[in-house]
Order: C-alpha cells, then structure tokens, then sequence
C-alpha cells in the first residue's frame, strides 16, 4: 500500500523506518513541540480554541464539523468530570486512514487529545480503537506507554498544573460503534446502541459527564495547528476547508493507499497520484467519501476538487475522505447489493425502520443481481428508502439509503436493463 | 472457570476504568476469556460476568451482539474474509473462494479436523491492502492472492 504524505499528520514521518512512530523519533521531527508551547507562553484554553477555529480544521470523521467550534460547547469551567475520546472505530468500507496513523504516528494523536483535554478542561481520555485492528492497537497501548513514561500522560503535565490520563479501549466487531453516542455506550460495556440526542454528548457523554469526540485524524491535526498557528494551517487548504486532508483510495486503481493532500484538490490529480486506473481501464464511477456517500460517475467526478463543498455541491459528500474507484467493467447492480448487505448486517436493530428496511434494500437489490428482479422494484427501493430515511435515531439508517438513491439516480438504466435481461450489462 | 493470567490480564484493563465503571472492561474481559477457551459458551461468559459483578445478562449481551466473539466452537485457526466492496474490487470474493476450495468447507464452516474456521467478514478498515483477512482475530493479512493464501495456510500446517 502506498502512503503519500504531503502534510500534517504524517509530517516528517518516515515510513521505510520501523521505528519512526516511536516517540523518540517523533520529539526529533518536532513532536510535543505544540504541548511545550503551551506550557512556555502559557497559552490559555481560550487562545487554543481561536487557534482552532481560525484553521477552519473540520472532522474528519465524516460530518466535517468545526472543531474549534465543537471544542468550545464543552462547559470547560464546570466543576466535576469531563471527558475527551477518540473515534478510531474504522469500519465505513473504503476508510483506512486512521489505520495509518496509529500505526505510523500514534502520538500526533497522543499529543492532539493531551491538547485537547487541556483545552476543555478534560483529564481523562479513551481512543476507541475497532477490534480488526488489533495489532495497531496494541502497538497504540506501548506508545502511550512511551509518553507516560516521558511525562508527556499523567500529573503536573510539563509544570502546567494539569493533570490528564489516556487509555485505549478496543471495539470487537461492529461498525455503528463509529456512531458517537453507540461508541460511548460500548465503552460503558454495553451493546453499541446508538442514544436519542439530545442530550448531546458535550453535556451528557461518557458516564454521563461532559464529553467531546473527535476523530483520529482530527486529533492528529492539532498539534500543528497549536505549533504553527491556525492561520498556518488554513492555508494549506482553501478557505472553510483548512489544512490537508487524508484520502484513502481503494479500488481499481494502480496504487492504492492514503494520500495526505491539501484540500480542494482536484479530483483528477488524487488519482494521477494513486497511480491512475488499473490496467489502463476507463473509470466509471466513483464513492467519493465512504460506503455511504452517493456514487458519482466518472465525469462529475473529474470536475470536482477535493474539499467538503466542492463534494456536497456534486450531490455526494466528502465524509470520512473514502475514495472507492471503479472501472468501466463493474457492476453497479452488483457493487450496490455488497454495500446493501453491509448495512444490513451492521444494523444494531433498534430503530425498526432501519432494523427491517435495510433487510428489505439488500433482499430487492439481491433479487435484481440474480435475475428475478421486478419492473415495479426501483420504485420500491426508493419508497423504502424513504421509510428509512429521517426516521431513525442515528444517521446507519441514512447511510444505508443514500447509495441506493446515488447509484439510481445515475445508473437507473443500468438496473433497468438487469430487470429487463436477467443478466448485468457489463461483462464480469 | 478463568486461569490466573487471564484474570491478571482483566484486572490490568480494570485500571484504565473509574473503579465503579468495571462494566466497561467487560469487552476486555470477554476477549481474553475467549483467547483461553477459544469460544464463549455460557458458562465462560457467566464467570466473566461474576469477575466483574455484572449480571450474566450484561456479559451475554455484549457476547452476542459483537461479531468477533465466537458463540460457538470454531478450530485451531480462524480466518476472516473481507468480501465488502473495496475488498470485492481487488479480488476478496475471489480469496474467498479459492480458500473454501483449498480447505473444502463454506464460510461459517470448520474442517473436519478442528483445525480451520472460515468465515465471510464485513469492512476491516484495511482496504488499502485489499483483498484482507483476518488471522484469529488479531492478525491482518495483507494483499491475499492465491499465492499469498498458499503461503499461509503452508505456516499453519
């Protein structure tokens, strides 16, 4: 797999060396030099979240919300318990980034929630880490072991007189655990069920105290911020859509992997970097940010750049920054019945329209793909997808119909012509 | 029911939890009973649910709705076949069937002699190394052409 790294996350990492995510390699390449500052200027939490909102950084789970702006809901000042977590619960087919960074530069991440937990006044944080990944987790644990060593986790943190403690907690195989609040339950020990909100996490989280949960790469993006000033960090991106951003590239393409690229570029230069398509195919279509989002076809997409807006203008969205490509041979009928299995399968099974529509999705998409597709199914996917949608307590309902709608709005013909000739329209 | 290293291993991941919080080592715990008897049969899940003071209920929930837990027997290794779609376009589907072919059983299956489970898994968050299976669950095995299966399953003999 490749990785380019052209940014922040990775900056001045080396990937060829096995040891370049220890912490040692990481204070030479100017790591913890953001917490230093910290404790040298005595910034205060309020400077910090300027910082944060001047870079214009967005999640990068996937909602791309502000993170200056989520920092500052949290009631820092009140008295008691706060918390701070990390979603490292990677599951959204075709999203591998954060993978990468806790394997190649875990205490960018360490740094980025000692900062953040400064910051809203949190002294304890839990990164979240899905199950699959188990040796990446593992090698997580040694490097927070590392920076409590270091002084870096603990009392006191360099003089400051703050105290913060950071764990890792591992998932077991479930993706709505990537849902904030199904996280925060899994934590507590439960099944991962998503809550009702409100009550929003940043008043009733984690134990039910005040909580924020960012995404890895969004934690890993602070310390920069923090040693080099948001407008620096702006910059790098274009306005409202600061920084660089990671891209991971799946499908059919010559180098798959992530690439740390500013945002807003343009679509065809990210796949000039991946190496272009596989075996010099035509491309056809393509996932621009994770299972969820709407497919594009391959002329929309060429004219788009690689930034929130330029994405949600297309009718898709950016997401987590999951680029799924696929060439003229692919099956649309048949790519959608896979992804409709997975929302199937991964549906907790709380909400009802969600728990038995996601059935009903996969069940007339697989009808289709095998030959026993109806005239009359296209419009009933689209009415039970719109029994889903808006319906349930998180966003697993929507994320299920959205594909169905993208690949119907541009490959209606496509499934059509399955209906039609029991067979797909592309050889494969 | 739990061996002493099992039960020091569950009351290291014990420190990472406000004390009146056990119920969140319970993934934890629920792991490293299985690594030590391979499956959680009730009676396993019932003893973790008792180490921590939960009821079995707790425990038996979080055992059966997370997918890496194993409710039933499975063999010496377990092998997990991403087949999701970024997987699926480099080729998963096809792992899939060239290692139902190689050990002669469908996913969901064991060989006969107890030695490997396979088994259909969802997105592991590695799609960069596609096609990916999981090792028993901990292990993420990369890029799974045929070759690359035959080397394996040759390790494993």
């Amino acid at each position: 797999m490749a990785t380019f790294a052209k940014g922040v996350v990775f900056e001045g990492v080396d990937f060829d060396d096995p040891n370049s995510w220890r912490l040692e390699e990481y204070v030479k390449r100017g790591g913890y030099a953001g917490l230093r500052r910290i404790a040298d200027e005595k910034l205060t939490q309020d400077q910090i979240i300027a910082e944060m909102k001047l870079s214009a950084l967005r999640g990068r789970g996937g909602a791309g919300f502000p993170t200056g702006l989520k920092w500052s809901f949290m009631p820092r000042s009140f008295p008691g318990q706060k918390y701070l977590v990390c979603n490292t619960d990677e599951g959204e087919p075709g999203t591998f980034k954060d993978l990468d960074i806790i394997w190649n530069n875990p205490h960018a991440l360490i740094e980025g929630m000692i900062i953040g937990g400064f910051t809203m006044g949190a002294t304890v944080g839990y990164n979240y880490i899905h199950g699959e990944v188990f040796e990446a987790y593992e090698r997580f644990e040694e490097a927070i072991e590392e920076a409590r060593a270091a002084g870096f986790l603990g009392a006191n943190i360099l003089g400051c007189g703050f105290d913060f403690q950071l764990h890792a907690h591992h998932g077991y195989g479930a993706y709505i655990c990537g849902e904030e609040t199904a996280l925060l339950e899994s934590l507590e020990g439960k099944k991962g069920q998503p809550r009702f909100k409100p009550p929003f996490p940043a008043s009733f989280g984690l134990y039910g105290k005040p909580t924020t949960i960012n995404n890895t790469e969004t934690y890993a993006s602070v310390p920069y911020i923090v040693r080099n000033g948001g407008q620096k960090f702006l910059e790098l991106g274009k306005p409202n859509n600061g920084g660089t951003k990671l891209f991971s590239i799946s499908g059919h393409v010559n180098r798959p992997g992530n690439y740390e690229v500013p945002l807003g570029m343009p679509f065809a230069e990210l796949l000039e970097l991946a190496g272009g398509m596989r075996n010099g195919k035509k491309l056809k279509a393509v996932i621009p940010g994770g299972s969820s989002a709407p497919v594009l076809p391959a002329d929309i997409m060429m004219n788009c750049t690689m930034d929130f807006d330029s994405i949600a203008k297309a009718g898709s969205m950016l997401g987590s920054g999951a680029v799924i490509v696929m060439d003229e041979d692919t099956c649309m009928v048949r790519a959608l019945e896979r992804l409709s299995y997975f929302y199937f399968e991964e549906s907790c099974g709380q909400c009802t329209p969600c728990r038995e529509g996601t059935g009903w999705l996969y069940r007339v998409i697989h009808r289709i793909e095998h030959g026993h597709g109806r005239p009359e199914d296209l419009d009933l996917l689209l009415s039970v997808g719109a029994n889903i949608a808006g319906r349930t307590i998180c966003a697993l309902g929507d994320a299920a119909v959205m594909p169905v709608q993208g690949m119907l709005k541009h490959f209606r013909s496509e499934f059509e012509y399955h209906i039609e000739n029991k067979r797909c329209l592309v050889d494969h | 029911m739990l061996s002493k290293e099992s039960l020091a291993k569950i009351d290291r991941e014990l420190t990472k939890y406000p004390a009146e919080q056990k119920r969140s080592a319970l993934m934890s715990a629920l792991r490293i009973a299985q690594l030590e008897h391979g499956w959680l049969s009730n009676d396993v899940v019932e003893a973790v649910a008792d180490y921590l003071g939960l009821p079995p209920i707790a425990a038996m929930e979080v055992a059966t709705f997370y997918g890496m837990f194993n409710r039933q027997p499975v063999g010496k290794f377990k092998l997990t076949v991403c087949t999701n779609l970024p997987c699926a376009l480099s080729g998963g589907a096809d792992a899939g069937k060239y290692l139902q072919q190689k050990l002669g059983i469908g996913y969901g299956e064991t060989t006969a002699d107890g030695k490997f489970t396979l088994q259909e898994g969802e997105c592991m968050g590695a799609c960069g190394y596609a096609p990916v299976m999981l090792f028993n669950n901990h292990t993420m095995c990369n890029h799974m052409t045929p070759e690359a299966i035959d080397k394996k399953l040759a390790e494993l003999e």
